[in-house]
């Protein structure tokens, strides 16, 4: 297995468990299933074990590892020098799992409607851009800036409205970019966190050789998974594009007045999706666009930034779901906890998160008292 | 399903308890270097009713319990010895009380240093607790359990003296408090004026009790700290620098630290001092003070203060210091392991000269660490080895150095720390007769069946 040198290091401190601050236990993982092994540092352990043949890959061997939702707090806050290689190891043994065949039936099933159907959902691939139907969104044809979506904003209903907020707003401003529409692939990031490291590149070479095709040289995109696969995981395998997430595109305009935004009046907290702020370092940039809104008022929760809780739906669990279910589970620890501010607006930057979060939303019986926007449906609304 | 899984699921639910090989796998090691033993079951309650049922099954059926913090004692002592249940008590973290004007704080019993330290910098931040330098996962309850020590034992003692008050969940199943708490609403006390029953259960292990909730004192929390590194190669003159910095009473904690590498370190003994202020001037004449008591020293050419250079000095004033932990990868084997004994002082160049004398017998990588307890009453000193878990050969050496790192703490006075099962046992030979059999009418009387912890403080 890979990173097979390192896996003995782990001393189990338990630090990769906690945020920054020790303020509370941040593991989404953990924080659901309460056993040590569902922690970072006894994943380490377990599959030790399992490569050493003291334990086998059980059902429970499959939930720890798959449960993970690859947010990164542990290699945040693990103490030692392979910290950066955390997550890594945990898909490399994704990985292993994978190719002996023996995994959740819930993976299997998405990697296969990836791999036959080229989205999660098994929709057709001549409705993957019928989210822009109605708007004036344009084909990619070599404007500027070709505008990812990836397959929540795609084909998911929460995600299309927020992909046609984003697509609007970027129209709004005179942006130049177009979609791909039909033409567009599935990026890739989940299936490569659940350990199918040979679909993810295939999916990969296919959107890098279209991108290159196009001669798409900068690329917006809606989802934060999509922007960290392009951004950190396209380069390698020649795929050398400018990336934003649609956020990084959109502050600039608005501190620069070129989209004048009216009086908005609410209290709003920010959520950071794993995938822009910790694996991506995009802390500040949603932040500048909400407190640019006049009547704004930005609060923080205990976690935020390096320290915030995942939503639960990182590593393809947004699919999966391995985390969900129960008053522990993260996306409803979280809700409660942007509730804690005193917040009526939990402002998000991803599709997935705003899906995550608003499923909660409803099972914490808290829809009159808390209500989940992304960025783009707020600054929208302090357009209107 | 077995009945004790039916009635455990029926206490805490299906989702808290375990008999899955991952589990047993895991709670059946600590990160140390003891042989595993399995437990048949692992639970994590969440309330003091779910401990109180999960005690009177264990002792309706005789199955053995061990309560479980974070298990970062490192020698053994939440290994399940003879099997039975692992109770992990990190789901009751809650902070139940503080009262700022006594300066206490009630926690349930599986609290984290990390939690309390991260509520009182937010809520509390004219107060803080003595913080161990064990990862801060490390809980409250466990480390009064093993007397741990922290940033202020210098000042106030063992971790267990700061202590006021307890709750604990007997072998019987009853809930028994400790303290004022027995007859007040208020936690200021674990024993005086009553007779202090908490030494019936801190340094048990959890052989006598679970502890379920803690009060803990607090202190002052003034908003600066510093911290100077007096350097001297005259291993012999540390107990009187000791004595002459304590005296000052101008000290927050003196910890003396002594390792081979980098090269400039070696044979050198640093004694680490830090020190608070609420002002600048509160700082410098503290200082100044600390400096002065150091004076002959430093003329004698015996030492001096060395640069501390900004990295060094964040990394020391961490609390708890991350850079412990990080030692256990020295060898990039994610593993290290000490034996603390408690001594006087004036045994401390003993102690470094064995040090460095098993290190070189076994060639192993070692680190001392000693932590001054009350005003140079006494110290830990920490003989620490380094191994690689991936090297069995290694491993071994450890343990055998460790091993005469316990014949040699008897001899020169000292005694264990957190004790492995053989050091208890090397304890209880020694040890007084009639001292032990105080502590086995204790037992018998609140543990007959012996279901509690089996294995820590009996004879095998």
């Amino acid at each position: 297995m890979k990173y097979e040198e390192i896996i003995h290091r782990c001393f189990r401190c338990g630090y990769c468990k906690l945020t920054g601050d020790y303020v509370d236990f941040n593991c989404p993982s953990y924080r659901k299933f309460r056993f040590e092994t569902y922690a970072p540092g006894g994943r380490m352990w377990l599959i030790r074990a399992w490569l050493n043949d003291e334990i086998q890959n059980s059902e429970r061997f499959q939930e720890i590892l798959f449960s993970c939702a690859t947010c990164a707090n542990c290699v945040e806050n693990c103490v030692f020098t392979f910290s950066d290689d955390l997550v890594n190891i945990f898909i490399a043994a994704r990985e292993e799992m994978v190719n002996k065949g023996v995994i959740p039936s819930v993976v299997r099933d998405y990697l296969k409607n990836i791999y036959v159907h080229g989205n999660p959902y098994k929709e057709p691939a001549n409705e993957r851009g019928t989210w822009a139907d109605g708007t004036s969104i344009e084909t990619y044809d070599g404007q500027e800036y070709l505008f990812y979506i990836g397959c929540v904003g795609s084909y998911d209903e929460r995600g299309q409205k927020i992909a046609r907020a984003v697509g609007n707003l970027l129209m709004k401003a005179g942006v130049s970019f177009g979609i791909l529409g039909s033409r567009e692939g599935c990026d890739g990031n989940e299936v490569r966190a659940l350990g199918e490291a040979g679909l993810f590149q295939l999916l990969a070479e296919q959107n890098i050789a279209l991108f290159k095709e196009l001669r798409a040289k900068e690329i917006i995109t809606l989802d934060p998974h999509a922007f960290n696969a392009l951004r950190q995981d396209y380069p390698g395998l020649g795929g050398e594009f400018e990336v934003y997430h649609y956020t990084q595109i959109l502050a600039p305009l608005i501190q620069s007045q070129m989209m004048p935004l009216k009086e908005y009046r609410a209290r709003i907290t920010y959520h950071d999706p794993c995938y822009l702020g910790r694996h991506n370092g995009v802390y500040e940039v949603p932040r500048k666009i909400l407190s640019s809104i006049p009547g704004v008022e930005l609060v923080e929760m205990d976690q935020n930034r390096e320290n915030a809780f995942c939503c639960g739906g990182g590593g393809g669990n947004f699919f999966t779901d391995i985390l969900g279910g129960g008053e522990d589970s993260p996306n409803r620890i979280r809700v409660r906890q942007a509730l804690d501010t005193g917040a009526s607006v939990l402002a998000v930057s991803c599709p997935q998160c705003a899906k995550m979060l608003e499923d909660a939303i409803k099972v914490e019986e808290m829809e009159h008292r808390l209500e989940v926007m992304d960025i783009a449906e707020i600054v929208t609304r302090a357009l209107s | 399903m077995s009945d004790i899984n039916r009635s455990l699921t029926e206490i805490v639910g299906e989702h808290y308890v375990s008999n899955q090989p991952e589990e047993l796998y895991f709670y059946a090691r600590d990160p140390g270097l003891m042989p595993p033993h399995k437990p048949d079951y692992v639970v994590v309650p969440k309330t003091v009713e779910e401990i109180q049922k999960i005690v009177r099954l264990a002792n309706q059926n005789k199955i053995p319990i061990v309560p479980m913090g974070a298990g970062m004692a490192l020698t053994g002592l939440v290994i399940p010895l003879r099997g039975g249940i692992v109770i992990d008590m990190k789901r009751m973290n809650k902070i139940i009380e503080v009262n700022e004007k006594a300066r206490y704080v009630i926690v349930e019993g599986g609290t984290s240093h990390g939690l309390l330290k991260s509520y009182l910098d937010k809520n509390y931040p004219r107060l803080r607790h003595s913080i161990p330098d064990s990862p801060a996962t490390a809980t409250i309850a466990a480390n009064v359990m093993i007397h741990g020590q922290g940033r202020l034992t210098q000042q106030y003692g063992f971790n267990s003296d700061m202590v006021a008050g307890l709750e604990v969940v007997l072998p019987s199943g009853d809930i028994c408090k400790i303290g004022s708490c027995s007859l007040s609403p208020d936690w200021f006390s674990k024993g005086a004026p009553l007779p202090d029953l908490s030494g019936l259960f801190l340094g048990w292990f959890g052989a006598t009790g679970i502890i379920t909730k803690v009060a803990l004192k607090l202190y002052p929390r003034k908003r600066m700290r510093d911290v100077e590194i007096f350097v001297t190669d005259r291993g012999n003159l540390v107990p009187d620098i000791i004595y002459e910095l304590t005296h000052t009473e101008m000290v927050e904690d003196i910890n003396i630290f002594t390792q081979p590498l980098p090269m400039i370190f070696k044979d050198n003994h640093h004694i680490t001092i830090f020190m608070t202020g609420d002002t600048d001037e509160e700082l410098e004449f503290k200082k100044k003070l600390i400096f002065g008591a150091l004076d002959r020293f430093i003329k004698g050419k015996d030492g001096g203060f060395m640069s501390v250079g900004l990295a060094m000095k964040q990394t020391l004033l961490e609390m708890p210091q991350r850079s412990v932990s990080r030692f256990a990868d020295v060898k990039k084997g994610g593993g290290f392991e000490y034996s603390g004994p408690i001594l006087l002082v004036e045994r401390y160049l003993g102690c470094t000269r064995k040090l460095v004398e098993l290190a070189s017998k076994y060639d192993l990588a070692y680190s001392a660490m000693a932590r001054i307890i009350g005003r140079g009453h006494c110290m830990m000193f920490g003989f620490s080895f380094t191994f690689n878990r991936a090297d069995p050969d290694m491993m071994d050496r450890v343990r055998k150095a460790l091993q005469e790192v316990s014949d040699y703490a008897l001899v020169v006075g000292g005694v264990f720390w957190k004790p492995t099962i053989e050091e208890q046992r090397m304890a209880i030979e020694k040890m007084d007769p009639n001292t032990w059999n105080l502590m086995k009418m204790i037992k018998k009387n609140l543990d007959p069946d012996g279901i509690m912890n089996p294995g820590n403080w009996e004879v095998a």
